[in-house]
């Protein structure tokens, strides 16, 4: 596929499933401590484990963790690479949208007055 | 960028009317734009045109004169006179080999106001967490319904993001 192709739907996931405080909060944690299980971030997180389980499987459907087995435990780390590819998602329409107000800018300052 | 809406502010030197009839007025829409639409715009309708290079920018007329007549497709949502318009679009969707049909919609908002100096115009677009119908029965499960949380929380992920690179 061109990669000038913006596709909504390849990152809808992700942006829906950061959208939301406490999971937005495991991310930061990760980001910041590195790979961790699920017993820590339980703790860090003051809720049941069974509620941190389920973020964690939220945020790992939309592709932004990943986990693997650790003893009875299990481990979490970001996929730098999705988080990557979401803020690239935006820059690419945001300089879009620079081009295109300029266009405006120059209609309504420089074009022919009525 | 602040958060998962992209928002532009820009002031133009330019009256208020101007402003608004350069945004509200599908042939001038255009011109800047580089789109030929088949009507004037209308609230709750689809609108078609064709991709056709702008007027205003020769370079960039010539980046788009390849995509000339393509289709373009906005849906307009609102339009308060000398205040604000509203449209559902499938962001710059230019790429000719691809199908947008099934992506989501995001929607741009278009704000003005009188300020010293001419006119102030805010540019937000919003929606990019909005899934296509037919895949939200599979997001709500996953979600557990968490739909509610839709807030500016990007600017902290951007953040996050950084700190690791």
């Amino acid at each position: 596929m061109n990669p000038r192709t913006i596709r909504p739907l390849l990152m809808a996931p992700v942006f829906s499933a950061l959208g939301d405080p406490m999971r937005l909060a495991i991310v930061a944690d990760l980001c910041k401590n590195g790979p961790t299980t699920t017993v820590r971030l339980t703790t860090a997180a003051s809720v049941s484990r069974q509620a941190v389980t389920k973020q964690l499987q939220t945020l790992q459907v939309a592709g932004i963790v990943s986990s693997c087995r650790k003893g009875r435990d299990r481990q979490w780390q970001i996929e730098k690479l999705k988080l990557k590819e979401a803020c690239a998602f935006l820059d690419q329409i945001s300089i879009k949208w620079d081009a295109t107000l300029d266009r405006l800018r120059r209609f309504v300052e420089e074009g022919p007055q009525e | 960028m602040n958060s998962n809406q992209i928002e532009k502010k820009i002031v133009l030197n330019a009256p208020l009317e101007r402003v608004w009839s350069a945004i509200s007025e599908s042939k001038k829409f255009g011109a800047w734009f580089g789109v030929e639409f088949d009507g004037p715009f209308v609230v709750n309708s689809p609108m078609t045109g064709r991709v056709t290079p702008t007027q205003v920018d020769a370079d960039v007329a010539k980046l788009q004169e390849p995509h000339k007549g393509k289709p373009f497709h906005i849906f307009i949502v609102e339009i308060v006179p000398l205040k604000r318009m509203s449209f559902r679009w499938h962001p710059f969707a230019i790429d000719p080999n691809f199908d947008y049909s099934r992506e989501p919609m995001t929607l741009v908002l278009f704000e003005m106001s009188e300020v010293e100096g001419g006119t102030l115009l805010t540019i937000t677009e919003t929606g990019f967490d909005e899934l296509p119908f037919e895949r939200r029965d599979q997001a709500f499960h996953a979600n557990d319904g968490g739909w509610s949380h839709q807030t500016k929380l990007i600017e902290k992920y951007l953040a996050l993001a950084n700190h690791m690179s």
